[in-house]
């Protein structure tokens, strides 16, 4: 039996008898969504699709000491498709868009995005005729990260961020598509 | 631009008597180890040739300045500059030539190999076009990209979009046709490789990588028959940036040139300037500038070392080598406020002076560091996997090592003994006690081995600085390049001037040109800088050890299988940063 019948099973029986009383503490009833998002938030698989200074500051965050698998979240993955939140560590140029744009659509969903350090979020300091004025020019952003680098402490709060996010909203695949970036329709 | 500045006791320009009377020079000029020359047009690969002749057969860099809105009154608009150094890896010879509005010169590539990319980059970002070069496209900008960015007519914002990679097929078939790997048909067509060869790409977003680098090969079951690299995914206009800032606004841009070592950076640029205003910083600020270059020397050694063994599969050694970097940060967050991007340095000295306690502290980091690289050598050193993966890997002859224009660790791995710090040595690294690192092979082992060694060496270094360094001021007494102090600013008028003036039209450099290097992580770093005069470079152009590593890359890799490339692209320790700029 799967865990939806099983749960629904679990709610109509509950109109006659309490199972907690019938079954003790070893189930725990909820609702399905919340059930699913636990899992979510618990074990973010991570893509870094790092290029420069942040990507560094990234080692730092998997290394021992910031040590990002206490968040669940240490399965980097280099494989957009084994991954469900993308981390974009560094400067994007207008060269590096196109490849950023199919690594994000070859990622099946659920996926989120961090925007880790200011050339990702706005281009930083290089207001120049190579650096895109931020990724959310060609893709998607659900958490900002600001600093150049941001300390490992800021990339483990977009995370947590990222968690509560997901914790707290029933999943939308649909909630970016007013999205229309610069490379959609060329 | 008088030379008598820069006068030292012995006028090099003696040594090379002979190949002066070759080379009819328009002007001769010295400063410090570098002579500096003007030559005809249509003498320019003459003068190269009998240069080479002459013992100057390593090319650091070429490029272009486009003098079109340079205030002083120039012969043309746009010159040439090629930098050559002396076999001995002692004097410079800056070759510098007026061109013509057709802006085509004859390629230099029969004389020195590595000037391939370097001629691209400056047809690139220029608009110079080098005639007989084999594969004249661009390297650093997108294919789809229209105009040269860097003459002064571009305007710095204008960017523009690129929604499809090359597809680098075309510099592939010419490689494969000479390989005769494939043959062409009557309409110059190519044909079917007869061999069942296998295309892959590897990058830009592959994670050894570093995200940034895209090799696309040619394979022959695992065996890498042919190869093509392309960079320029992490470039982020840093020479168009720094001809708009003034030269203190400079200095954050050259942290992030080689992030891994920040300051080595600073220290470059900084020394550069402080030369062309002919400015000797204090004793103290040269000792506190070794010690933490040294230290940033350490720290960027123990990020190459720790990816390069995750990419072999190495894991354990990640945790081992990246948690001294830790405690390095941890100083430097304490000295500077930041973790990897200091700014420290500024012209005329540093930011501010070393912190309480910093000499027990250090004591302790460098502890760590010892113990961290001990422990992964006794996981690799008698390693049989790890002798397997990398002896006899991507061997890069001493030969091969100078016509590639290798610097650094790479082309002590070779056998090759330059370093700037032996060679040419600057900040009184010639009192100091160390050992340059020379490897006999020139393999990927012994690219990693020289570096494991220079962590001890440089180790060495910092504690006999730390020991010796010298009470007294950290920056030099001269209002027209340091900022005054605080307390003058807020209780006197001309303190308040004196700070306005120095931030809002920046240190004013003497109209002058002038190339200058350090040895910094990577290799020979250096800046070439023009300056009009103003608190802004009119043009400054790095020399950039890794652009150089990179371009040799692909053949490197020939011959070898795709597990062997990756170590090989690992142990040459390409930063983007600095690669791309």
């Amino acid at each position: 039996m799967d865990l939806k019948s099983r749960l629904s099973t679990t709610a109509s029986k509950s109109t006659q008898m309490d199972p907690s009383e019938l079954l003790g503490n070893t189930v725990i009833t909820t609702k399905l969504d919340d059930a699913v998002n636990w899992a979510r938030e618990s074990s973010l698989w991570p893509m870094v699709f790092g290029t420069a200074c942040c990507a560094i500051e990234f080692m730092s965050v998997a290394a021992s000491r910031y040590d990002i698998s206490r968040f669940g979240a240490e399965v980097v993955r280099f494989s957009p498709r084994q991954a469900d939140l993308m981390i974009v560590a560094g400067t994007i140029t207008y060269k590096q868009a196109p490849i950023l744009k199919q690594i994000f659509d070859q990622m099946s969903e659920p996926k989120w995005v961090v925007s880790m350090g200011a050339c990702a979020s706005s281009g930083g300091f290089y207001d120049n005729y190579t650096t895109m004025q931020g990724i959310d020019e060609v893709i998607p952003v659900d958490v900002y990260v600001s600093g150049c680098p941001p300390r490992p402490e800021a990339l483990i709060d977009a995370l947590l961020l990222i968690q509560k996010q997901v914790k707290e909203n029933k999943y939308d695949p649909n909630r970016h598509a007013d999205y229309i970036g610069k490379l959609d329709y060329v | 631009m008088s030379s008598s500045l820069y006068d030292s006791n012995i006028p090099i320009t003696s040594q090379y008597t002979k190949l002066f009377t070759y080379i009819k020079a328009l002007k001769i000029e010295q400063k410090n180890n570098s002579i500096y020359i003007e030559v005809l047009q249509s003498k320019i690969v003459m003068s190269l040739q009998k240069a080479f002749g002459e013992g100057f057969t390593y090319l650091s860099d070429i490029t272009a300045i486009d003098y079109s809105i340079h205030p002083l009154l120039q012969p043309q608009s746009m010159a040439l500059v090629y930098v050559i150094r002396h076999k001995d890896f002692k004097d410079n010879l800056v070759v510098k030539s007026y061109i013509d509005n057709k802006n085509e010169v004859p390629s230099v590539m029969n004389i020195f190999q590595s000037a391939d990319w370097l001629e691209r980059e400056t047809y690139d970002q220029y608009g110079v076009v080098f005639q007989n070069h084999p594969n004249l496209k661009r390297v650093l900008n997108h294919q789809q990209f229209v105009g040269h960015p860097l003459l002064k007519s571009y305007p710095i914002t204008k960017g523009q979009l690129c929604d499809e990679s090359d597809t680098l097929l075309e510099e592939m078939n010419v490689q494969l046709f000479e390989k005769e790997l494939i043959t062409q048909n009557e309409d110059a067509c190519y044909n079917e490789p007869e061999k069942d060869l296998m295309f892959l790409n590897i990058g830009p977003a592959h994670p050894a990588s570093h995200g940034t680098i895209r090799t696309l090969m040619a394979l022959d079951g695992e065996k890498i028959e042919a190869a093509v690299s392309e960079i320029g995914y992490l470039h982020r206009g840093f020479e168009k940036s720094c001809e708009n800032h003034t030269y203190s606004q400079i200095i954050p841009y050259t942290d992030r040139l080689n992030y891994c070592s920040a300051i080595t950076n600073n220290v470059a640029f900084c020394k550069t300037i402080e030369e062309m205003l002919n400015i000797t910083i204090t004793q103290r600020a040269t000792v506190i500038r070794v010690m933490i270059m040294e230290l940033s020397r350490i720290m960027d050694h123990l990020v190459c070392l720790a990816a390069l063994l995750v990419d072999m599969g190495g894991l354990t050694n990640y945790w081992y080598i990246y948690n001294p970097r830790e405690k390095v940060y941890d100083f430097l967050s304490k000295l500077t406020g930041a973790r990897l991007t200091n700014s420290y340095m500024r012209v005329g000295g540093m930011a501010h002076d070393l912190h309480e306690g910093w000499k027990s502290e250090l004591e302790n980091v460098l502890k760590e560091v010892d113990s961290g690289i001990t422990q992964a050598l006794s996981l690799i050193e008698h390693n049989r996997i790890f002798h397997d993966r990398t002896q006899n890997i991507a061997v890069v002859s001493a030969e091969d090592a100078i016509k590639h224009s290798f610097t650094g660790p790479n082309l002590r791995a070779s056998g090759v003994s330059f370093d700037m710090r032996k060679n040419n040595p600057y900040y009184g690294y010639e009192t100091y006690d160390f050992d340059i690192v020379v490897g006999s092979v020139g393999d990927v082992y012994d690219r990693i081995m020289v570096r494991f060694e220079e962590i001890r060496q440089s180790s060495k270094i910092v504690q006999q600085a730390a020991d010796k360094m010298p009470e007294g001021e950290i920056n030099v007494i001269n209002n027209r390049v340091v900022l005054p102090k605080k307390e003058l600013v807020y209780s006197s008028i001309e303190g308040v001037m004196n700070q306005f003036k120095l931030t809002y039209e920046g240190i004013q450099v003497p109209a002058n040109e002038y190339y200058g290097s350090i040895e910094a992580t990577n290799g020979e770093l250096g800046f070439y800088v023009v300056s009009d005069g103003s608190g802004t470079p009119y043009k400054l152009k790095i020399k950039s050890p890794s652009f150089m590593a990179m371009s040799a890359y692909p053949k490197i890799i020939e011959g070898a299988q795709i597990a062997d490339a990756i170590l090989a692209l690992g142990s040459l320790n390409l930063i983007a940063g600095e690669m791309d700029r």
